[in-house]
């Protein structure tokens, strides 16, 4: 088996280990009965931890491995960085979880990890060579770094939505059941893009257009998903497909609104049905799940992580990629969209302490704000990488 | 200036929350909270105790985290608009009205606007420059008022609170000792602080036991980095302490670098390199044939004399050879460097052949070296080209004349006079590429072209910033006050033994509670002391659902 | 109250200082170019170059002092260049003998060009190539043609970006000519 191979192998097996892990730490926050359920909810919790674990292990051993085969730090592309950002979330609720043994941070974080290694899959999976501005040690050092602080960040987002979770009352009509509600519809739209990329990848679907860009170049593009939306002045040049039904100015990438359209109407699809069956709302259905969690504890975990992650992220987003940057480009700082959104998270992390520290804004508006944190750092990874361009774009 | 006495007869200045010496609650809010608000230990901030000039008022405005917060959203979303489209800078165009259509035709009218509004350029904008300032100058009031009276307090802080004080802590303890003898516990509870490393003071009987008050100054050494930075930023604008200045120098060819007086840099060579990977998946979705490798300039850099004058040029010095890549500028006396551009394949000679039209014969090669092109070329006594003009970028005929765009060879025109023994005379030619005007008629020969030769020229950018060391001080101070204030926090725990043995405890952290009730916990068991209650946990609880105490695994 | 003045004062003076500072950072920003232009006034900055014909001349600005020059930059490429090239001999043939000299720059293009289009016009004052481009970026020439104008003293008398007709070419070299004695 070549390296890489195994590399692949390592990855899926941490893939299973955290589906798995999930399971027993619901196992674990499920057991409510009086007797001796402390106890077996301790021990499903410790072999959920441990499962964890494994899979963090499996899945470091997919980053060395890959590192070794490619011979550069394997966060130089979509797949590579978003699958490590779903390692480090991983590494970071273990670390939270020695610090205060909190089962029920495992049954939100685990799930995210998983969503984020998934919605990683959907990206091309090969090696791919660096450019010249890449070549640098400093992308190993800037990148995991920044990685790593937005991980621990998103500790707090995890600890906060299962505050929410508890502290909002499913079964009065406020403005924040409406919300959280939409989170988690949110989430089951990265199911649906999910659920879209699999499908018709597994049927083989292809869709090959000539399109015209802005600069009134020629390129050729492959949809992978039926094309609902078209490219500038396309041409269809494989037979028996789906015509697209509007095109396009060329500003727009009508590929990746396509692909977005098919993920909003399968995920919408999907939680309709969900509503139609359960007659439930999602929220209804997590709220039990999360009763017996101390919310004070989850306030203090929300509040450490942005303590501890907060630090590592300026270090790794602002310090050091103003280096990096001094180094290439010979001006620490450009304005370009990643720096600015990096700015962004930072700043709004600084305002999230602020308000903290001073304004006591704690329990439910904490919660609220580590949630509004995590979405940036999310735009961050989908929206300025993929839709707005600038010189840190991946694709 | 009023002055508020407490009733241990302490004069505390106005605006004061808790009393400076004994902790006593001063106004009638506090004295309503069950737990005491704890930030920057009651004291008096000083904005909030006056408030009368416009002085004042302003200073005022800035001091408060009401305000600062805000303007840290406000700077949030003034920068987020700035990534909405792409910045002019980071758009490829030469002039203003070029840029303006560039917007529109690109982005249609939304662009149009985003361009009108000075949003394609939002960073430098006034505006925006003003936003940053105001956060900057919210960032030094705000902890000069804060920070020094803090200081303060905490330096003069006592062993001995107030009963009131200490009741309404978050965690609090009182009652008799559980086991063992009283009139020991106040020596275990020491032993055991100092064994967990706080700094133990005791007055009488009573004990103050802390740890990490330096994790207090975090959040104000960290503003001082932030100052510092702002500072080196603005330093910039400051004469010669910036230079950045981009330039195009051509293979073979000696420029001037701008921005460095007295250096010159020789293009040897341009190399570009490109992986020789088999097409990846990404590569095929985006048309992306080739991925590059290496984009490298190998240069000389010289230096003229000391006193040489701008223009003398003929007694540079070498400094250094070196190969620019990116990622590895070239460095020299705060100078540096960078490969940023490249553009390949520029035309540097043009070779042809003296060749009769009829039977194809060719008299002799005729190579121009187009950055030195020469009066006459002979091929033998009797044959010559002599070259009568030369425009590198012809761009038609005014007045019978050939005209040049620009002086870059993209279109190069020549006229030739050939002198042949048949045609002593000479015939001249107007040569151009895909164009040929023979001004007289019909001739017999004709310059037939035969191939070229090119050169690459690279694009390179000139950087000094000696605001870098303040940068990085300013960058040091930072990381240092958020690691401060982030990984440690303030621990403060206040035991009494009153007259009758019993016991008063109270506990204060600026943050993580968890591990202070760890470290009360110890203590607990080790001197004996009644079990502490979390008055905020307890307040909590008892209006949500009724849950076991300490429920902390789940 | 006094000490209640005096903290009032140093607020005051802290605010000041930080509103200064905000107001120069904007100022200077705006009104601020990347490099600091040649401006009329200025000590013409000292030079070098040589003679398009005859390398042993050198065209040196110091050795100079004491006349009016006339300095034009140039290129073949450049039409208004063209236009007043003659325009600019006829009166360096008045001025000449009045102290006033004319150099005129060319940017950095080949022996040939320059000598083949100095020669098509017939026009007759100093010319000299700036193959490194070091005196034009001295001068911070951005746009052609551009004339400088400097005086006895060597001090730079007037900038002049854009083509000249033979009438304003004739009032700048009587405004830098030397004073008789």
């Amino acid at each position: 088996m070549s390296l890489i191979d195994l590399s692949g192998n390592l990855l899926f097996i941490a893939f299973l280990a955290y589906l798995i892990g999930t399971l027993l730490f619901g196992g674990a926050i499920k057991s409510n009965k009086p007797d001796g359920a402390a106890k077996r909810a301790d021990r499903w919790g410790r072999i959920a931890i441990i499962v964890t674990i494994i899979g963090f292990l499996a899945q470091l051993g997919y980053f060395i491995t890959r590192w070794m085969y490619t011979g550069h730090a394997p966060v130089s592309n979509m797949f590579e960085f978003t699958t490590a950002f779903g390692m480090f979330i991983v590494g970071a609720f273990i670390l939270i979880y020695y610090m205060y043994r909190l089962t029920a941070l495992g049954l939100v974080a685990l799930p995210i990890a998983l969503l984020i290694i998934a919605y990683a899959a959907m990206f091309p999976r090969d090696v791919t060579p660096l450019v010249p501005s890449l070549q640098s040690y400093w992308l190993t050092i800037h990148v995991i770094t920044a990685a790593l602080g937005q991980s621990i960040l998103a500790i707090s987002a995890v600890a906060g939505l299962i505050y929410l979770l508890k502290a909002v009352d499913p079964k009065v009509k406020t403005k924040g059941r409406f919300w959280l509600e939409a989170v988690l519809y949110f989430a089951v739209l990265v199911i649906g893009f999910i659920v879209v990329t699999v499908t018709f990848r597994s049927m083989g679907y292809e869709a090959v257009f000539n399109y015209v860009d802005k600069n009134g170049a020629q390129h050729e593009i492959i949809y992978n998903v039926p094309a609902v939306f078209g490219m500038n002045e396309y041409v269809l040049l494989t037979d028996d497909v789906m015509e697209p039904i509007a095109e396009m100015p060329p500003v727009i990438n009508a590929k990746k609104l396509t692909v977005v359209f098919w993920s909003f109407i399968v995920g919408s699809i999907i939680y309709l049905l969900f509503r139609l069956i359960s007659r439930r709302r999602i929220l209804d259905l997590l709220h039990p799940l999360v009763r017996k969690v101390n919310l004070n504890l989850l306030d203090e975990i929300g509040y450490r992580s942005v303590l501890i992650g907060f630090p590592v992220f300026s270090l790794g987003a602002l310090v050091f990629a103003m280096i990096w940057a001094q180094e290439a480009w010979g001006r620490f700082w450009g304005w370009d969209p990643k720096e600015v959104w990096a700015l962004i998270t930072w700043l709004f992390y600084a305002a999230f302490l602020h308000l903290r520290l001073s304004k006591g804004w704690e329990g439910k508006k904490s919660a609220w704000l580590a949630l509004i944190g995590f979405a940036i750092i999310l735009f961050n990874l989908i929206v300025v990488n993929l839709v707005i361009a600038g010189l840190h774009s991946y694709a | 200036m009023e002055k508020i006495i407490c009733a241990c007869g302490h004069e505390n200045p106005f605006g004061t929350k808790l009393c400076e010496k004994c902790g006593r609650p001063l106004t009638e809010e506090v004295k309503n909270q069950k737990v005491l608000d704890m930030r920057y230990d009651g004291i008096a901030i000083r904005s909030k105790t006056r408030n009368k000039s416009i002085v004042d008022k302003i200073w005022n405005f800035f001091s408060s985290v009401k305000v600062g917060v805000s303007l840290i959203f406000i700077n949030l979303v003034a920068a987020s608009i700035g990534t909405i489209f792409p910045q002019e800078f980071y758009v490829n165009v030469a002039t203003e009205a070029e840029r303006e259509i560039y917007y529109e035709e690109t982005y249609g009218s939304l662009g149009k606007l985003y361009y009108t509004l000075g949003l394609s350029d939002v960073y430098s904008s006034w505006w925006f420059q003003i936003l940053v300032g105001l956060l900057g100058i919210s960032i030094i009031i705000a902890s000069l008022d804060r920070g020094i009276p803090l200081h303060r307090s905490l330096k003069n802080q006592r062993v001995k609170r107030h009963e009131s004080f200490m009741k309404r802590q978050r965690v609090v303890a009182e009652g008799p000792v559980t086991a063992g003898d009283s009139a020991k516990t106040l020596d275990l509870v020491e032993e055991q602080m100092k064994k967990l490393k706080y700094n133990v003071r005791r007055e009488g009987n009573a004990i103050l036991a802390e740890r990490g008050r330096f994790a207090r100054y975090g959040p104000y050494i960290n503003h001082v980095g932030l100052i510092v930075f702002l500072l080196g930023v603005m330093l910039r604008l400051l004469p010669g302490f910036y230079v950045d200045e981009s330039m195009w120098v051509r293979e073979g060819d000696i420029r001037t670098i701008p921005g460095m007086d007295g250096y010159f840099i020789e293009n040897e060579k341009f190399i570009l390199e490109l992986h020789d990977n088999e097409k990846t998946e990404a590569q095929i979705q985006q048309g992306v044939n080739a991925v590059a490798k290496n984009y490298q300039t190998n240069v000389k850099l010289y230096k003229q004399p000391d006193d040489a004058l701008p223009g003398q040029t003929d007694n540079l010095e070498l400094v250094k050879e070196y190969s620019i890549r990116v990622n590895h500028p070239l460095k020299h006396e705060g100078y540096s460097l960078y490969q940023m551009d490249f553009r390949l394949n520029e035309l540097k000679g043009m070779n042809f052949a003296l060749t009769k039209k009829e039977t194809g014969e060719e008299l002799g090669d005729v190579s121009i070296d187009l950055t030195n092109p020469q009066k006459e070329y002979v091929i033998d006594d009797q044959t010559k080209v002599e070259l009568l003009g030369y425009y590198p970028d012809f761009s038609g005929f005014k007045n019978g004349e050939p005209q040049t765009a620009t002086s870059n060879p993209n279109n190069p025109a020549f006229i030739f006079k050939m002198t042949t023994p048949e045609k002593p005379d000479g015939e001249v030619s107007f040569v151009a590429i895909k164009e040929t005007v023979e001004p007289n008629g019909d001739n017999v020969y004709k310059m037939s072209f035969k191939g070229i030769e090119t050169r690459n020229m690279s694009g390179l950018t000139v950087h000094k910033d000696r605001t870098i060391p303040i940068l990085i001080v300013g960058g040091i101070i930072f990381m240092l006050g958020v690691a401060i204030g982030s990984y440690w926090n303030h621990r403060r725990i206040w035991v009494e033994q009153l007259q009758d043995g019993t016991i008063r405890l109270a506990a204060h952290t600026n943050k993580n509670w968890f591990s202070i009730k760890k470290d009360l916990t110890a203590i607990t068991e080790v001197a004996h002391l009644p079990q502490f209650i979390d008055q905020v946990e307890k307040e909590n609880n008892e209006d949500g659902q009724k849950e076991k105490e300490g429920d902390s695994t789940l | 109250m006094d000490k209640k003045k005096k903290r009032s004062i140093t607020r005051g003076v802290i605010l000041v200082v930080l509103l200064a500072a905000i107001v120069y950072t904007v100022y200077s920003s705006a009104t601020k170019d990347k490099v600091k232009l040649l401006q009329v006034g200025d000590k013409a900055p000292d030079f070098e170059l040589v003679d398009l014909y005859d390398s042993n001349i050198k065209h040196r600005l110091s050795d100079y002092e004491g006349k009016g020059i006339f300095l034009n930059f140039w290129g073949t490429w450049c039409e208004p260049c063209k236009k007043e090239m003659p325009a600019m001999s006829n009166q360096y043939a008045i001025y000449k003998d009045q102290g006033v000299e004319v150099l005129a720059v060319n940017i950095a293009q080949t022996e040939f060009e320059v000598k083949n289009f100095i020669e098509g016009l017939g026009v007759h004052f100093p010319v000299a190539i700036d193959e490194t481009r070091d005196v034009m970026t001295e001068y911070t020439i951005d746009l052609l043609p551009a004339t400088i104008l400097i005086n006895p003293e060597g001090e730079v008398e007037k900038i002049i970006t854009g083509e000249m007709n033979e009438q304003q070419i004739a009032s700048y070299m009587e405004s830098i000519k030397p004073e008789q004695e």
